[in-house]
């Protein structure tokens, strides 16, 4: 296609106060917040309204409400989530999501969610890994569900106030789903708009605002191993890259260590922790419990050493200590890669997951009855009677746009990123259970930030009709190379996850990653000229010709990312630096973007921790992460304070 | 393991459309959408399908399945012969738009006429307080993936066009008996659950419990119970009285 009909394309053009991208619930809690603010919001997802990622989230959301253990409060859960993140997280998310999340949760409540109960009648929590008290408030293995739908019903909530005030269901929030957004625009170095297609049309259409929050999830479907959907191809980490901004951890992926591993065709999809924290337990193909043989230094004294004690804990937890299959993500996975390295795995090339011998049916269909449902439907296996067999998926980043922790701002200004797509909250590691807390914590303040910012502006920067045929013409390029013959979007992208499974995944090598670099330059360029068939309405060989372009810019961000960090630390082990080290702790890798396809990394120093902060961890932990001369410091100041 | 199979595929547009046969192969352990992703990588690049979560957990994936209403991601291919040919077309009751997709927007609709939770006044965040077997009932139906197999089996609907305007459907009216079995909710949705959102065409034939892939129990926990709660409401003179004064439609008002 010529500039000349790019630029005679008819474009469906809105203008809102405030548009936030993704309707999961970060995008949905930001929306709400926005349009409680007073704004005329849009909500754009690629997927039909109330499908997004979040719905898939089994477990449980974590907020230390104290329903079940009265102990927890939000400095348990603040201390977790570092430790968990290894203390490389910003701590000051930490604080805010420990010290926010009871709220948002309640809050939910009043939308008309309805968790499962304590005998007392407030919301049951339950256990996690890494987490020192039962926390998660659920209900059954279906819990994103019920966040997903409470929200969505909220905004229909909403919509129905609107529309008896002002006779229109849309005059505040309008939902345009199957809209996917490829380019943000920017006017003197500050956010204008947005541009996109309709997927089931494929007609373009432009959105004019001066704030725009990205919410868009995850990036799994760069790996071939995943439990992400279609969806998670970093669009969000990508237009905020091609727009000025920055990311940070994007060496950072969290391998799930229980994905399915058979058949093949459901090889990734996820096994709920729940299964271990309701008690159950991993074994390798000798029937032994390997957990125990894997509790690193730094979770000594926290996790029982015996099978004996460990059984105890789930009768009698504040006596003994919790078993070592809920130690954090990133021990469970390393661990059971181990064991199937060294021949003692399942005949599917994972480990067994086995909750049969200790919960009844009965127990097993109440608790995790979607657990039952899927390995029953979709590998013949009854896990009431037998056990299952599970292996690593990649299944979440930590990485993702640097913002500000109150305000959730971007370096752009106007640009706003909440949940999984943001950075810095979960460190090194996220627990389970601190999405989708994550999400409703800093959705609101990033619907809060917009909307104040919004407030704060003399006039609305206007899109420059330049940069609205750039964008044409860029989502129309698979067709011009259609004529010229290029290679099928599927294959190459198979080649992508492929590379990255294999020479960015669990474990790292330095040349195996360099050797990964190169493979990328080459996809680049192939990614450029695919060609795809058919015309433009609801063609999934040019949606994900597009799509490829920022799986290859995001994957380029871990694998330079990944090469430059020399230690092991949570989602980024290397082979050939398997220790932890505290000099590294305090440095972050920011990436840039460089052309379209390519990146440019920084160090960045992390600001260090407020010292009350400090204070609610004993010094010999401390001591396992920090620098002496962080901790000196530290001291130092302490001492001051107390003359 | 793997053998060739004979599928069958709905392809077009709103405009026209026709069965189009394609061999294709299929491995141990696949299901349809397996199949249909491969129909993508190879012969078929351009055709449309929705899915999200591979797992029964979205309801994305909604199609029929040699004329069932079925999840394309829970349908294993072990469940069909392997020289049977496998016909897969979009739902019916909906408008397609290309290929397997249809343009579902007639739920999004019906989901916005029901009037949303209405939380006790009095009561603050926080303050919630349940019983573990009064909140399972809702729960039951919160269970739903909105995957629109119910809606798009009803035979009130699925046929008839002109009933469109005046039936929920299934889901929507479960959700009605959702929020009227909320221990907490204080609305009263009885008699705009009939006069508004059409129970009454409902004559619980339970094809809607037959499709549903969370295995709801549609017809006995949702749509029967909340028929005998409005038939008691109907008798009671007080009640009757009180509908008398609010104006029909004015739901909110009546709900005080
Ligand atoms: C199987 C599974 C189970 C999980 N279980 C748990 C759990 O128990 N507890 C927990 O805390 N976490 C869990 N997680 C993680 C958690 O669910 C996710 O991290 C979280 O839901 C992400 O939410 P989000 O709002 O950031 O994005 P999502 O819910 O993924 O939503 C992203 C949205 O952005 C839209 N979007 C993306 N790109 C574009 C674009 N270019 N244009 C327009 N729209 C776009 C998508 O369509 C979608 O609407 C789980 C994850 C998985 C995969
Ligand atoms: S039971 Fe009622 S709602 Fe369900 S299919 Fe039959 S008529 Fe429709
Ligand atoms: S009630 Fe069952 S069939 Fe109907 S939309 Fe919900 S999950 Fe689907
Ligand atoms: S893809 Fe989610 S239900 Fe089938």
């Amino acid at each position: 296609m010529t500039a000349s009909a790019a630029t005679s394309e008819e474009i469906e053009h809105h203008t809102f106060d405030v548009v936030v991208i993704g309707a999961g619930g970060a995008g949905l809690r930001a929306a709400i917040e926005a349009r409680l603010q007073g704004k005329r919001t849009a909500i754009i997802t690629k997927s039909l309204f109330g499908k997004a990622h979040t719905v898939m989230a089994e477990g449980g959301c974590a907020a230390a409400m104290g329903n079940v253990n009265p102990n927890d409060n939000w400095k348990v859960h603040f201390a977790d989530t570092m430790r968990g993140g290894k203390f490389l997280n910003n701590w000051r998310m930490a604080e805010l999501h420990a010290k926010e999340a009871p709220d948002r949760v309640w809050e939910l409540e009043t939308y008309g969610a309805l968790f499962d109960r304590t005998p007392d009648g407030k919301i049951s929590q339950r256990n996690f890994g890494g987490h020192t008290y039962p926390r998660l408030a659920h209900v059954g293995d279906r819990t994103g569900l019920e966040l997903i739908r409470t929200l969505q019903q909220k905004i229909v909530s909403l919509q129905q106030e609107d529309h008896a005030a002002t006779g229109d269901y849309e005059s505040y929030i309008k939902v345009f789903h199957e809209t996917t957004i490829t380019e943000l625009f920017k006017t003197d170095g500050r956010i204008s708009g947005c541009f996109g297609y309709f997927r089931p049309t494929g007609k373009f259409v432009r959105f004019d605002a001066p704030a725009i929050v990205l919410a868009t999830g995850g990036v799994g479907k760069s790996y071939s191993v995943t439990s992400n959907s279609w969806e998670y191809t970093g669009d969000g980490h990508a237009l905020a890259l091609r727009a000025g901004a920055t990311l940070i951890n994007m060496e950072f992926l969290q391998f799930h260590p229980t994905g399915m591993v058979w058949p093949p065709s459901v090889k990734g999809i996820l096994v709920t922790e729940s299964v271990r924290g309701d008690g159950g337990v991993l074994r390798n193909s000798e029937g032994k419990r390997f957990m125990f043989d894997y509790i690193a230094d730094v979770f000594k004294n926290l996790y029982a050493t015996t099978e004996e004690e460990a059984d105890r804990w789930y009768t009698d937890p504040d006596n003994n200590k919790r078993p070592p299959e809920l130690l954090p993500r990133d021990e469970v996975a390393r661990a059971i890669n181990a064991e199937v390295k060294a021949g003692r795995g399942s005949p599917h090339g994972g480990v067994y997951l086995d909750v049969s011998t200790r919960l009844s049916p009965e127990q097993i269909l109440k608790r995790l009855p979607s657990m039952y449902h899927q390995f029953k439907e979709l590998a013949d296996v009854d896990i009431t009677k037998e056990p299952m067999e599970v292996g690593p998926t990649c299944h979440y980043v930590m990485g993702g746009i640097e913002v500000d922790p109150d305000t959730g701002m971007s370096v752009v200004p106007g640009l706003f990123a909440a949940g999984e797509c943001s950075g810095g909250m979960h460190g090194s590691n996220r627990l389970g259970g601190n999405s989708l807390s994550d999400l409703l914590v800093f959705g609101r303040r990033c619907g809060l930030g917009a909307a104040q910012y919004v407030d704060g502006l003399d006039a609305r920067p206007q899109v420059q009709e330049a940069d609205v045929v750039t964008a044409t013409e860029r989502a129309l390029l698979p067709f011009t190379t259609a004529a010229e013959g290029g290679e099928n979007p599927f294959v190459v992208h198979q080649e992508l996850q492929k590379t990255m499974h294999e020479l960015v995944g669990i474990i790292r090598k330095a040349d195996e990653m360099e050797l990964a670099l190169k493979k990328l330059e080459d996809i680049a360029v192939r990614a450029r000229t695919v060609s795809v068939t058919g015309g433009r309405a609801f063609n999934p060989n040019w949606h994900l010709a597009l799509d490829l372009r920022n799986m290859l810019l995001v994957s380029m961000c871990v694998a330079k990312a990944a090469l430059e960090r020399k230690e092991s630390r949570g989602g980024h082990t290397r082979d050939d630096y398997p220790v932890m080290d505290p000099e590294w702790r305090k440095v972050l890798l920011v990436c840039s973007a460089e052309g379209e396809d390519n990146v440019r990394l920084e160090r960045k120093e992390q600001v260090p921790m407020r010292p009350d902060l400090l204070d609610l961890f004993e010094m010999d932990e401390l001591k396992k992460y920090f620098t002496g001369e962080e901790l000196g410091g530290h001291r130092a100041t302490a001492q001051e304070g107390a003359k | 393991m793997s053998y060739w199979a004979r599928f069958r595929v709905w392809r077009g547009d709103s405009e026209k459309g026709e069965l189009v046969d394609y061999p294709v192969e299929v491995n141990e352990g696949e299901v349809v959408l397996d199949v249909v992703h491969r129909l993508q990588q190879t012969e078929a690049p351009d055709l449309a399908v929705r899915w999200n979560c591979k797992a029964g957990k979205c309801g994305s994936c909604s199609m029929e399945i040699n004329g069932r209403p079925r999840l394309a991601c829970m349908t294993r291919m072990n469940t069909f012969a392997e020289d049977e040919v496998v016909t897969i077309t979009p739902l019916r009751t909906f408008p397609v738009i290309r290929d397997l997709v249809t343009d579902v927007s007639f739920n999004y609709t019906k989901a916005r006429e029901v009037p949303a939770f209405a939380p006790p006044p009095d009561l603050k965040p926080g303050e919630y307080r349940m019983q573990q077997v009064d909140v399972e009932r809702s729960q039951e139906f919160r269970k739903c993936i909105e995957c629109y197999l119910c809606q798009n089996t009803c035979h009130v609907v699925r046929d008839h066009e002109e009933n469109k305007q005046h039936f929920a459907g299934p889901r929507y009216l479960m959700r009605i008996a959702e929020l009227d079995m909320h221990p907490l909710d204080a609305a009263d949705r009885k008699r705009a659950a009939q006069e508004e959102h059409g129970l009454g065409f409902c004559n619980i034939t339970k094809c809607c419990t037959e499709v549903c892939p969370e295995n709801i129990k549609i017809t006995d926990n949702a749509l029967i119970p909340l028929k005998e709660r409005v038939v008691d409401r109907k008798y009671d003179p007080l009640i009757w009285l009180g509908n008398k004064i609010f104006k029909r439609g004015d739901v909110r008002a009546a709900k005080q």
